[in-house]
C-alpha cells in the first residue's frame, strides 16, 4: 500500500461512476494498494453504476489486476521472444534458487513476488527484467544476483 | 577549467527506457555533478536513437561531426569532459563512433527526431518543424484534401495488417455522425518489438500531431491513446506533451484559433495482448473485458460507443506530419510501388547491433541482418529471423534475399507485422520456438472461439510432447491439421494467425521436428528433457563436486574415482556440468 493511498470515494471522484470507469478505478486501487480486495470491489459497485459481476469479470480478465497482495517488491521477468532466445528461463532458475520462489509466488518475508511479463520493450538489452518500475537489461546470473542483493 | 573549447558543446544522454536500463541515469548524474567545473559544456537528455547496443551513450556534435560516445560508464565521465575536443585521446579510453557511419543503409522519417531532441521540450520539436503540418492543414487544407493526400502517399497501416490509411480515413470521414473518435493504438503487444515505445518516448509530439490531423480529417473532436501499462515512461512523456500542447493552444477547444476543437485522453492498458486488436481495444476503452467482436461493422462505421471511429497504429500516425510537410509524392517516391515509405524495425535476439532501425521498404533481409545488424552476436551463425511475433513466421537464412515489403514477406509465410525482428542462431531450437509462441497465444487467447481456445491448447500439448521425446509422426499430421483448422475457424486475427509460427518452422525446419520425433534428440540442447548428461571417465578426477551438487542424488562414485550419472533419476538441471572443474561433464 502506498503511503498516500486514496480511499474508494476519492478514487471514484477521480475516475467517474459510469461503466467505462471500471478499468481506471481498478487501476487506481491496484496502484495504491498493490491488489484489489473483494470488499473494495463491493464498495465500488455500491457507489457506482458498475455491476458486481461485470467488475469481477474485468478484474479477472486483465493480467495487471491482482486479487491477492504481492510482496513489497514485484519482480517481473520478461518472457518476450528476444528474452526467451537469450535465456530468460535461466534467470527464472536463478531467482528460484536465490529466493526460493517460483512464478506467481511471494517470499515468506513478503519481500519479493515473482511474475512474468510478455515483453518490456527493452528487447535489445535482452534478457531483461523489471523490478517495480525499473527495467534492468543485459542480465547474467551474476548481475541478477547482485541486483537482488541491493534490495 | 576547460578553456580549450571554442564553442559550447552540448552533450545529450540517451534516456529512453533502454538507455536507463543500461545505466544512463548514473551517467547523467555524474555529468551533472562534474559539468560545473567546465565552461562551455552543456548537458541535456534525449531518448533512444536506436543504437541500443551502444547504450549507455552520449550524442554530441564536435567540430561539425555528430559523434556517439558509447558503452559509457560513470567513471569515464571526468576523463571524457577533460578531453572532449581531443578525439584521439578520447577514443583511447572511450568508444567514439561517427553517427553517419552507423546510419548507413537507413532512411529516417519516423525516427528523424528520436535521440536528437529532448522529448520533454515542446520547443525542441517546434525547432524541427514540429506542428508545421498541423498549421498548414488548419490554415488551408480541407479535410477531404488531407485524405486525398494520404491516399496519394500510399501509406499503409504499420500496425500489422497493412491496410491503406487514406481509404480508412475516408470511410470514417463519410460515416454520418455528430460524434466521432480517433484512437492511437499504442498497445504494442508483440513480444520482441519496441518501435512504438521508442517513438512515444523519443518524439511524443509527433504522435500527437498525427492524431490531431487525423481527427481533423475525419471530423472527430476527441482522441484516445491506448498505451500498454508496461511502458510507464512513454505514458509519462505523452502526458507531459499533452499538457504542453494544450498550453500552447495546439490542443483544446479552439486549436490555433482555427475553430477546430480537439482533446486527447490517455488510456492505460491492463496487460492483455488481445487488446491490441481494434475491436477488443474499443471494448477495453469502454470499460469491458477486451474481447474482439465480428467485423463488419467496422470501427469506421460503428466503433467506440457505437460511433464512427478511426484506429491507427503509433508509427502510422507518426508518418502523417512528414507526409503533409513534404508532400505525398516525396513519400511515395520512397520504398516500393506497393509498399511505399519506410518501416521501423526493432532488431533483437542473437544480433550484434540490436536496436531500432528505419529502412525504406524493399531492402533485403540480408542487408538488414548483416549490413545494418552486423550479423550474429554469438560465435554461431544466424539461422533464421522471426518477424511479426506470434502472428508471424520464421524465415531461414537461405532466404535472406527476400525483400522486406508486404507482398514479398507474405509469400514466405511470414509478415511485415508490426516490425519486431528477432534473429536466432544455431543454438536456438525451432521446435522450442514454435512451442514458445503457442504458449504465448494460449495464455493470451480471450477464450471466445473454441478453435483458438482449445485448438491452440492441443497444438501446445503436441509440441510439448515433441520437446520431451514423447511424440510420433501421427501427431505431426494432427499438428498440421489443427493449424489449418484454427486458421479458418477463429474470429479475430489472434487465432487466425496463431498457427503461423508452427507452419513456418515446419516448412523451413522440418528436419528439426523429425529429429525430435524420431531420434528423440534436440541437437541444440535447448529441450532439456532430451538432453543426456554424461561424465567422461578419462577426464573425471573424482572430486565428488558433481555428486554433492546433484539435487536428486543420481550421481555415484567415490573420491578420486570416475563418477557416473544414473539416467533414470536425472532431472537435467545441468548442475553437474556447471560445477565440474575439469569439464568432464558433457551434454549429448
Ligand atoms: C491479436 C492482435 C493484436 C494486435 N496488436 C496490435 C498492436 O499492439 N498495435 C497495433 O497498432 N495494432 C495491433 N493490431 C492490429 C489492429 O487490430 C489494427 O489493425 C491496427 O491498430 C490498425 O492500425 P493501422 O491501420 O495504422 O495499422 C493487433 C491485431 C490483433 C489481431
Ligand atoms: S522480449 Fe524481453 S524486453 Fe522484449
Amino acid at each position: 500500500m502506498s503511503d498516500n493511498a486514496r480511499n474508494i470515494d476519492q478514487i471514484i471522484a477521480m475516475c467517474g461512476r459510469e461503466e467505462a470507469a471500471a478499468i481506471p478505478i481498478l487501476q487506481a486501487i491496484q496502484h495504491d494498494y498493490g491488489f484489489i480486495s473483494k470488499e473494495q470491489m463491493k464498495e465500488v459497485c455500491s457507489k457506482t453504476d458498475i455491476k458486481e459481476n461485470r467488475l469481477f469479470g474485468i478484474a479477472t480478465f486483465y493480467s495487471q489486476f491482482k486479487l491477492t497482495p504481492s510482496g513489497e517488491n514485484l519482480i517481473r521477468i520478461c518472457k518476450g521472444t528476444a528474452c526467451h532466445v537469450r535465456g530468460a528461463d535461466n534467470l527464472i532458475d536463478v531467482i528460484s534458487e536465490e529466493l526460493g520462489i517460483g512464478i506467481g509466488e511471494t517470499t515468506a518475508d513478503n519481500k519479493f513476488t515473482l511474475e512474468t511479463v510478455a515483453c518490456l520493450g527493452c528487447c535489445s538489452l535482452a534478457p531483461a527484467i523489471m523490478i517495480n518500475n525499473e527495467v534492468y537489461g543485459k542480465l547474467t546470473a551474476d548481475k541478477l544476483r547482485g541486483i537482488l542483493n541491493e534490495f | 577549467m576547460n578553456s580549450k573549447l571554442p564553442q559550447s558543446v552540448l552533450l545529450k544522454v540517451g534516456m529512453g527506457t533502454c538507455g536507463i536500463a543500461a545505466g544512463a541515469r548514473a551517467i547523467y548524474d555524474k555529468l551533472e555533478e562534474q559539468v560545473k567545473n567546465f565552461q562551455n559544456i552543456e548537458i541535456d537528455y534525449t531518448s533512444c536513437n536506436g543504437f541500443c547496443h551502444l547504450e549507455p551513450l552520449i550524442e554530441t556534435i564536435i567540430k561539425g561531426k555528430t559523434l556517439l560516445l558509447a558503452n559509457l560508464s560513470a567513471e569515464q565521465i571526468p576523463f571524457l569532459l577533460e578531453n572532449l575536443t581531443n578525439k584521439k585521446l578520447l577514443s583511447s579510453k572511450v568508444l567514439v563512433i561517427e553517427k553517419d557511419k552507423k546510419l548507413k543503409g537507413q532512411n529516417r522519417i519516423v525516427l528523424e527526431n528520436c535521440g536528437i531532441i529532448n522529448p520533454d521540450k515542446l520547443n525542441d520539436y517546434l525547432e524541427k518543424d514540429g506542428y508545421v503540418a498541423l498549421k498548414k492543414v488548419l490554415n488551408n487544407i480541407s479535410p477531404e484534401e488531407v485524405i486525398e493526400n494520404i491516399k496519394k502517399s500510399g501509406l499503409r497501416g504499420r500496425g500489422g495488417a497493412g491496410f491503406s490509411t487514406g481509404i480508412k480515413w475516408d470511410l470514417a470521414r463519410k460515416a454520418q455522425s455528430e460524434q466521432k473518435y480517433v484512437i492511437c493504438n499504442a498497445d504494442e503487444g508483440d513480444p520482441g518489438a519496441f518501435m512504438d515505445r521508442a517513438v512515444m518516448e523519443g518524439d511524443p509530439h509527433r504522435v500527437i500531431e498525427g492524431l490531431i490531423i487525423c481527427g481533423y480529417a475525419i471530423g472527430a473532436s476527441k482522441g484516445y491513446i491506448y498505451c500498454r501499462a508496461e511502458y510507464p515512461l512513454a505514458i509519462m512523456r505523452l502526458r507531459k506533451a499533452i499538457i504542453d500542447a494544450k498550453e500552447s493552444n495546439l490542443l483544446g477547444e479552439n486549436v490555433l484559433n482555427s475553430g477546430f476543437g480537439f482533446e486527447i485522453i490517455i488510456k492505460e492498458g491492463a496487460g492483455a495482448f488481445v487488446c491490441g486488436e481494434e475491436t477488443a481495444l474499443i471494448a477495453s476503452v469502454e470499460g469491458q473485458r477486451g474481447m474482439p467482436r465480428i467485423k463488419p461493422p467496422f470501427p469506421a462505421t460503428k466503433g467506440l460507443w457505437e460511433k464512427p471511429t478511426n484506429i491507427n497504429n503509433v508509427e502510422t500516425l507518426a508518418n502523417i506530419p512528414w507526409i503533409i510537410r513534404k508532400g505525398a509524392d516525396s513519400f511515395s517516391a520512397l520504398g516500393t510501388e506497393k509498399s511505399p515509405g519506410t518501416k521501423v524495425f526493432s532488431l533483437a535476439g542473437k544480433i550484434k547491433n540490436a536496436g531500432l532501425i528505419e529502412i525504406e521498404m524493399g531492402v533485403s533481409l540480408r542487408d538488414i541482418i548483416y549490413g545494418i545488424g552486423g550479423g550474429s552476436s554469438t560465435n554461431k551463425e544466424v539461422k533464421a529471423v522471426q518477424l511479426g511475433g506470434p502472428s508471424g513466421g520464421c524465415i531461414p537464412a537461405e532466404m535472406f534475399d527476400t525483400l522486406v515489403d508486404y507482398e514479398s514477406l507474405m509469400s514466405t509465410g511470414a509478415i511485415v507485422g508490426s516490425g519486431g525482428m528477432v534473429a536466432v542462431d544455431e543454438d536456438t531450437c525451432m521446435v522450442d520456438l514454435a512451442k514458445y509462441f503457442l504458449q504465448f497465444i494460449q495464455s493470451e487467447s480471450c477464450g471466445k472461439c473454441t478453435f483458438c481456445r482449445i485448438g491452440t491448447k492441443r497444438m501446445l500439448e503436441i509440441l510439448t510432447r515433441m520437446t520431451e521425446g514423447k511424440s510420433n509422426m501421427e501427431e505431426l499430421n494432427k499438428l498440421r491439421a489443427l493449424a489449418q483448422n484454427i486458421g479458418v475457424a477463429s474470429l479475430c486475427a489472434l487465432g487466425k494467425t496463431a498457427p503461423n509460427p508452427v507452419m513456418t518452422t515446419l516448412r523451413y525446419f522440418e528436419s528439426e521436428y523429425l529429429e525430435h520425433i524420431n531420434e528423440k534428440k534436440c541437437s541444440t540442447g535447448v529441450c532439456k528433457a532430451l538432453v543426456i548428461y554424461t561424465i567422461d571417465e578419462q577426464k573425471c578426477i573424482g572430486c565428488t563436486k558433481c555428486a554433492k551438487n546433484c539435487p536428486v542424488d543420481t550421481i555415484s562414485g567415490s573420491l578420486k574415482k570416475p563418477h557416473y550419472i544414473h539416467q533414470e533419476k536425472c532431472i537435467k538441471c545441468g548442475n553437474c556440468e556447471k560445477v565440474c572443474p575439469v569439464g568432464a561433464v558433457s551434454k549429448l
